[in-house]
């Protein structure tokens, strides 16, 4: 009897724990919610009433006079991470194939692979005073496509590090089972690890953009900024980012409601894309 | 040994090295054609090691090195000279592993990997040379109506013959199987095996495997390793009944290993 009675509580131990580390774990997952949903309800509540198609539409007006809009910033932001997002994807996969394939038994490659870990924590303001050395002052004056060439930097190690990762997971049966059949590596690479790590890559290359959308501190020397719009990314551009903190530091009313809205469709424009970017992996067909 | 058939590859005083480690020890062994050639010994042993010589799998690690000679015929090529291109060889002797290692793709597209790396582009011819493949092993009647499912659809049973079909469908000359039931099912064991014995009319077969009945089963010939050495080789009917050397009869009778 005596054993039985030490197994209960033994048990009723356990399930005590068990429910205080779920609570636990509850309330820490809870507290990322909440900031996250304040700061979503928060940019609604203030952006939402300088909502209107005039923000995409116009350009800004001098400050002082009604409407205008921030069609310049919209158009801007697009085009540099855009930019940023082809000069940053194919260079990072490149380097993640180079690391998990090609350097697999290299002592230098592997060091390669530890400073490209460093730079992914590098200040990205850092970054844009490095641009603003290598391409603004050669050049002398301020680019769109140098606000690019600093985001897609920020960018490369991201994507290179995950590619890396996942090709490492893909088993290493499967290339064998490739180069037993005749296979060039440059096939195996192809035809067998990217294809079985695709899935993995692509999001990594979506955590790549969502690092750099939001970002303002690599374009204030670089992109720098514009009143007007500009397709031509060798021109100074606006981007969200740096209009949003250039109206919000402003005096008048009506920047700061712009910047709301702004920020508003910042965020829920991330938001929708990545909401959009999983739905695609997800539909690509997993075999 | 006279009537003994034609030599298919012929390993000739070859030796290997993982590093410093020397693996295999001066191993002399003959692989007739169209004959199943079993490879058993203890773990360890480098049966493994010396089935992965013949398709040149070492030279994907660093570190790795041949010497002597391992002879295909009827070309008499050195399989492990530096001057042969390891892909070459691959294309001319297949290889099916332990644990079945289908690609992620598709049945058909699986089957198809070896053709499309020999060049050959033509949707019928692909169709033809999958199916012939297929049906070599004996796998055709489960999937005709399900080729462009994933291959990881398939029991595991179903993977390992699909291997088969992938590695059978370029047709090579020789035949690798490196255990290639120890992961599988008593059941899947008889079908793999019944398909190995099938596939010797049409090439050669090395196989590596713990399982001395499967051995006894399924193979001509026999060779015995121990420690890195070939300690006998001959007639399976014979290794298993009357061995020469009392390290391979005390193997077989289950004395070690």
């Amino acid at each position: 009897m005596g054993n039985e009675e030490r197994l209960k509580r033994v048990i009723l131990k356990r399930k005590v724990v068990n429910v205080i580390m779920l609570s636990l774990s509850f309330l820490t997952a809870l507290y990322g919610l909440i900031w996250l949903f304040w700061i979503l309800i928060d940019v609604v509540v203030n952006g939402i009433s300088f909502l209107s198609l005039d923000l995409f539409l116009k350009d800004p007006t001098p400050p002082g006079i009604e409407g205008g809009g921030l069609k310049h910033a919209f158009i801007g932001h697009f085009i540099i991470t855009g930019l940023a997002t082809l000069i940053g994807v194919p260079i990072g996969i490149g380097a993640g194939i180079f690391f998990a394939e090609y350097g697999r038994h290299s002592r230098i490659v592997k060091s390669f692979r530890n400073i490209t870990d460093v730079i992914v924590s590098f200040p990205s303001i850092v970054v844009g005073t490095l641009v603003y050395a290598l391409m603004v002052k050669p050049a002398g004056h301020f680019m769109g496509i140098s606000g690019s060439v600093a985001l897609a930097l920020l960018m490369i190690p991201v994507i290179a590090i995950t590619t890396d990762e996942i090709l490492k997971l893909v088993p290493n049966s499967l290339r064998e089972a490739g180069y037993a059949l005749g296979a060039q590596r440059w096939q195996v690479i192809k035809d067998i690890s990217l294809s079985a790590g695709k899935r993995g890559i692509l999001t990594g290359v979506i955590l790549g953009v969502a690092r750099i959308t939001g970002e303002t501190a690599p374009l204030l020397f670089t992109a720098f900024n514009n009143n007007f719009t500009t397709f031509n990314p060798t021109e100074p551009m606006a981007s969200l980012t740096v209009t949003i903190f250039q109206y919000a530091m402003g005096p008048y009313e009506e920047w700061h409601g712009q910047a709301w809205a702004s920020a508003m469709i910042l965020t829920f424009g991330t938001l929708l894309f990545f909401i959009l970017a999983k739905v695609v992996v997800h539909s690509t067909r997993k075999l | 040994m006279d009537n003994s058939p034609p030599l298919k590859v012929e390993v000739r005083n070859f030796n290997f090295y993982y590093g410093s480690n020397h693996a295999l020890k001066d191993i002399n062994l003959p692989i007739y054609e169209n004959r199943i050639t079993a490879i058993i010994g203890p773990s360890g042993c480098g049966k493994t090691t010396l089935l992965r010589s013949l398709n040149r799998m070492h030279d994907l690690y660093p570190g790795n090195r041949y010497e002597g000679e391992i002879i295909l015929y009827p070309d008499k090529v050195n399989i492990v000279s530096k001057e042969v291109d390891p892909i070459m060889i691959r294309m001319r002797i297949g290889m099916v592993f332990q644990k079945p290692n289908p690609f992620p793709k598709s049945i058909y597209e699986n089957v198809a990997y070896g053709l499309r790396l020999k060049g050959i582009k033509k949707r019928s011819l692909l169709d033809e040379k999958v199916e012939q493949a297929l049906k070599g092993a004996a796998l055709w009647e489960e999937v005709r109506d399900r080729l462009g499912e994933s291959a990881y659809s398939l029991s595991g049973g179903q993977q390992q013959r699909l291997c088969i079909a992938r590695a059978i469908a370029p047709e090579p000359e020789v035949l690798l199987f490196d255990e290639p039931t120890s992961a599988l099912d008593p059941i899947s064991t008889s079908k793999i095996e019944e398909l190995v014995v099938n596939l010797k009319e049409r090439l050669t077969i090395v196989i590596v495997t713990h399982n001395m009945q499967q051995a006894a089963r399924i193979s001509d010939y026999t060779a015995f390793m121990y420690m890195g050495k070939l300690v006998e080789f001959g007639a399976t009917e014979k290794i298993f009944t009357k061995p020469d050397n009392q390290l391979t009869e005390d193997y077989i009778t289950g004395r070690f290993g």
